[in-house]
């Protein structure tokens, strides 16, 4: 067993929350709050000027039967003013640029508006497209590479060639063999295109052909999404579910059917863009909290309830929370033990994603339920997908059986799309008998324990080479950050270069300083594998210095990450972390 | 000058000197308060709330929310689903029984095609299944490209674009360019997908009745007389017309041709939806631009899913190439989803590959269709909605019993009485409360190329059973 999964003494001495958004021994905190201020969880005791010092310092070690441990380096001064110069540079260059263009200077490689409709109001207002034409174009080649092979722990890529700086490009008809995959979200490893998967999808392809042709309402309602459906309950241990042909659509498609006018919806502010969609089409009111801040969220809680809705001041019909169980641009997980108490509190309804957590965490693969140890039921819908850990394309949304039954009528998705194909349900059966252990095999949990190891191997090393390593430490997602706008492109392409396809992303999915690189670990990654990726890391961190991190140069100080640089050493030395965790 | 303003100067401080110590003390006090109100925090009407702690706790106490869902009565009909067991081909096995099928939207008969399966078995074998990423970070595969290329060569459009869920295409498209403030003109009829793009898009929407032309055009004026009023928000306010080519909900054609004139005279974007159209109408099945022999490159955008007629999953849009690439960075559906799986492109490919070697299938089925339209006539009680070339017929009451509630049950017996005598029919599903229009109750009737001259008489026959039966 790895030690994340390990729930020993030691482990229950030091459990709780060891989150630090920034290296300042914060002032411990003891809980208080029923009593003086009748909050389930401290209110911050005083304003701190930089508002991320504010993140992630409410610690309530009793809910937690582990280790909490989730880190955010605070982003070094000189490095965010030069990241600042440097869009600084690229916008003034993107004028000059456009400037040129526009009086014929520079060749304009846009597309053009037909000549018929030159008239007609413009499709796009010229500012909108600044930042792809003059920021993205320059870096373009680092995203929508095409591969040819199975996304699994290698991948063939088509090597693509562009004349044009990026505008268009063209495929050398060269195959760049055995790219090391540090990127697809290939988690447990069953993007596989051989063994019993494979083979049971090439059977129900035989069976049933690839498509269905009509919705789960009408006459696309197969016996095998009947028994997948089943297999989800069972796995997630919940009373029913609902299986959808796409993972964007089961939260856009689904959180209007659950909520309405009326209703209060507090969504994270890093949410996914499928859940913002659906809770906006659902037409509840919306409110943000902070990022995993459960002060943040229990204060939202509390006013709504006081103060009802707007204006009306009737009170709220229900409460939606909507969370994430990993955050896939962050690396955090969510604090679901809060969350419920919180939620159980104020009585409101918790929505779940899982989208990235679901196979890839827990002792069981059961996602954050299953890895807080905590009740599956607490949970009123548990959504997630099956693309990720499965291999597969679709998500799923279980919970209590009333729940199931009134989607099944009033879920857009069951009555207006296309019910799921039959390979792919069966890849979802297939893979998961096989973390079950149903296949009568052990190579679920193999392959569950491969995925843990390698997550804190990979973590540790890249700690210990001096990047800064964003969430938590038993997220597989991890994120290394790059902050300079032309790092993007540079460390991006110096890893292709030594064979090792990752992934890098900048604003707008990040906030724009902090662009970053994010590997996804997997289950597949042998060793060797990893620890090729960490010298070519390493490497090229050197090269474009990217070793940001302050907290190895200053080992001694108490409360820095170095003295805990994995849970493996505090495990080993409990009593030398102490004074770091509460 | 200069020695001017030093005078003043001097005297100034000299004033300092001479003023009362009470004055120097109250202008002090001034300059504070000024500095504090500068300074102080901005107070809100909202957050003043006069509640005590304990009154709060009450509050809260008290509060009890709707339960999540409302319970559903036992014996709703979505709490039973029809059962499929095996291909929902041909023949399909619904509930135990084998019927004909005449529900699912497998037009060209690819959904148990031979040369589809080995082709999607190949790209299995190769690929996998999953893609397990969107499409900016590996999830783009070689076979998605060639797809891609393959459909704007089949549409004989410059760019197509490829999502990984027929609902999602269009969904995703429409606010992708409409955004808040512009205007998007809808017919009455449109489907449930483009409803949901266009709340996505929160733009104005305006609709029109279903395929009137008087209707739309009125309402075209009507903004360009407020467009004159304020020209200059005019100039930045986008139009489009979004229109289904064969419409799911009414199974008629939309007038191509006059919409098309009626974007150059008002200078609005036309927005197609092609699903029900796609691999149906036109002699090589390109849709209802072929139909008409509209020019493609007039139609700003075309989608369609790849669900119906080519017997996949996922949808696609296709146009110029300077509308089309927008989407692949502001695609809602198609930037942050996992991409299509590989097999389920190779199996399209393969039936594009089909559709473009023998354009007779389009002929073939043109003529079922037309042949089951003539069958159901004169049905007593029952009459046929929609074209006759259209592939997926409506089949209402004649007269409605003034519920909805009994006339779905009244069209549900006909079904059982039919799925009893091994054909497979279907109601038309709606959510009631969501539609904008909710298209009256139906039994769908679903053409395919399959089907047998003696499969045909046997459902029309069925049907008028069932109806001599049931509506009695």
């Amino acid at each position: 067993m790895p030690p994340s999964m390990t729930k020993s003494s030691a482990n229950k001495q030091i459990n709780g929350d060891v989150c630090h958004r920034t290296s300042n021994g914060k002032t411990s905190s003891r809980r208080n709050g029923f009593v003086k201020n009748h909050c389930l969880f401290q209110q911050p005791q005083q304003k701190s000027r930089r508002p991320s010092e504010n993140d992630h310092v409410v610690r309530n070690a009793s809910l937690y039967n582990k280790a909490f441990v989730e880190q955010f380096e605070e982003t070094p001064l000189l490095v965010a003013v030069l990241t600042y110069v440097g869009y600084g540079i690229l916008t003034i260059f993107g004028y000059l640029r456009d400037f040129l263009r526009h009086w014929g200077m520079e060749k304009c490689h846009v597309a053009r508006e037909r000549e018929e409709q030159k008239d007609f109001v413009p499709l796009y207002q010229d500012f909108e497209n600044f930042y792809t034409r003059n920021l993205y174009m320059r870096i373009r080649d680092n995203w929508n590479r095409p591969i040819c092979s199975v996304p699994g722990a290698k991948m063939d890529l088509l090597e693509r060639a562009s004349k044009d700086y990026n505008w268009t490009f063209q495929h050398t008809g060269k195959v760049v063999k055995d790219v090391i995959n540090m990127g697809s979200y290939n988690y447990l490893g069953f993007a596989e295109n051989t063994g019993r998967c494979a083979d049971a999808a090439t059977e129900s392809t035989h069976e049933y052909g690839v498509g269905v042709g009509s919705t789960r309402y009408e006459m696309g309602n197969l016996d095998l999404h009947e028994d997948l459906e089943q297999l989800v309950a069972r796995f997630l241990g919940v009373e029913s579910s609902m299986a959808f042909g796409m993972g964007f659509a089961t939260n856009s498609m689904n959180i209007p059917a659950l909520a309405g006018k009326g209703c209060l919806i507090l969504s994270d502010e890093l949410n996914h863009a499928s859940l913002v969609l659906g809770a906006r089409l659902s037409g509840s009111i919306i409110r943000v909290f902070k990022h995993n801040n459960m002060v943040s969220l229990e204060k939202l809680l509390r006013d709504a309830i006081v103060h009802g809705q707007p204006r009306t001041r009737r009170p709220w019909k229900k409460i939606l929370i909507l969370v994430e169980g990993i955050y896939s641009m962050e690396g955090s997980i969510v604090r679901l033990p809060e969350v419920i108490a919180l939620k159980e509190r104020y009585k409101a309804f918790l929505y779940l994603d899982e989208a990235h957590s679901i196979g890839a965490l827990g002792p069981r693969g059961g996602g954050v339920v299953d890895y807080f140890g905590l009740d599956p039921k607490d949970v009123d819908i548990m959504m997630g997908t099956f693309t990720k850990s499965f291999g597969a394309a679709g998500g799923y949304i279980g919970g209590k059986r009333e729940l199931i039954d009134y989607l099944r009528s009033h879920s857009h998705s069951a009555i207006y799309a296309t019910s799921m194909s039959p390979p792919v349900s069966q890849q979802i059966i297939t893979s998961m008998k096989i973390i079950m252990g149903e296949d009568g095999t052990t190579l679920g949990g193999v392959r569950l324990r491969q995925l843990s190891e390698n997550t804190t191997y990979f973590r540790r090393k890249l700690r210990e080479m001096g990047f800064i390593i964003y969430g938590n430490d038993d997220s597989p997602v991890v994120p290394m950050m790059l902050y300079m706008p032309a790092k993007i492109g540079a460390f991006g392409r110096e890893m292709l270069k030594r064979n090792i396809g990752t992934v890098v992303v900048g604003f707008p999915a990040t906030p724009i300083i902090e662009s970053r690189a994010r590997f996804c670990v997997s289950a597949a990654h042998t060793r060797d594998i990893l620890d090729t990726a960490l010298e070519a890391i390493s490497e090229v961190g050197d090269v474009l210095q990217l070793k940001y991190s302050r907290h190895q140069r200053r080992p001694h100080l108490p409360s820095s990450l170095g003295s805990w640089s994995s849970e493996e050493s505090l495990l080993q030395e409990p009593n030398h972390v102490k004074p770091s965790v509460m | 000058m200069a020695s001017g303003q030093q005078w003043v100067l001097v005297e100034m401080v000299q004033a300092l000197y001479e003023a009362p110590a009470y004055h120097l003390v109250l202008e002090g006090i001034l300059i504070l308060w000024i500095i504090r109100l500068l300074f102080s925090k901005t107070y809100k009407l909202q957050e003043r709330s006069d509640l005590t702690e304990k009154e709060k706790e009450d509050l809260i106490e008290e509060w009890q929310p709707e339960p999540l869902v409302p319970l559903m009565s036992k014996d709703h009909p979505s709490l039973n689903y029809d059962i499929v067991t095996g291909p929902p081909s041909h023949k399909i096995i619904v509930n135990g029984k084998e019927c004909i099928n005449f529900a699912s939207f497998n037009f060209l008969g690819f959904l148990d095609n031979e040369r589809v399966k080995q082709k999607a078995l190949t790209s299995l074998r190769r690929y996998g299944v999953g893609t397990c990423g969107p499409r900016g970070f590996y999830g783009t595969f070689d076979v998605h490209l060639e797809l891609e290329d393959r459909l704007a060569k089949f549409m004989k459009t410059e760019e197509a674009i490829i999502y990984s869920y027929g609902f999602a295409t269009i969904a995703s498209a429409i606010p992708a360019y409409s955004k808040r403030g512009d205007i998007v003109f809808v017919d009455e009829a449109a489907c449930f997908s483009i409803q949901k793009g266009l709340q996505a898009s929160r733009s104005f929407i305006k609709y029109f009745k279903h395929n009137d032309m008087e209707d739309l055009e009125r309402l075209l004026k009507e903004q360009e007389i407020e467009d004159q009023r304020n020209p200059r928000k005019a100039r930045v306010t986008r139009r489009f017309i979004v229109v289904e080519g064969l419409y799911i909900n009414t199974a008629d054609v939309c007038p191509l041709p006059d919409l098309v004139k009626l974007k150059y005279k008002y200078k609005v974007r036309i927005f197609l939806e092609e699903s029900m159209s796609f691999g149906v109408l036109g002699e090589h099945g390109r849709g209802v631009t072929e139909h008409f022999g509209v020019n493609i490159d007039d139609i700003d955008l075309i989608s369609a899913n790849m669900e119906n007629a080519v017997a996949s999953i996922g949808g696609f849009c296709c146009g110029r190439s300077f509308v089309i690439d927008h989407q692949r960075l502001s695609g809602q559906g198609y930037c942050f989803s996992a991409s299509l799986p590989p097999m389920l492109a190779a199996a399209a490919i393969e039936a594009l590959n089909i559709m473009e070697e023998d354009p007779e299938i389009f002929t073939i089925l043109r003529e079922k269709c037309k042949h089951v339209h003539k069958a159901l006539q004169e049905i007593p009680g029952v009459k046929v909605v929609g074209e006759a070339y259209a592939p997926a017929l409506h089949l209402q009451l004649e007269r409605s019993s003034g519920s909805r509630d009994t006339d779905v049950r009244m069209l549900r017996s006909i079904v059982d009485y039919c799925l009893e005598r091994q054909i497979a029919l279907t109601l038309a599903r709606y959510l009631d409360k969501e539609e904008r229009f909710l298209p009256p109750p139906s039994i769908r009737v679903v053409v395919t190329i399959e089907q047998t001259e003696e499969d045909i008489e046997k459902a029309a026959s069925c049907i008028r059973e069932a109806a001599l039966a049931i509506l009695k």
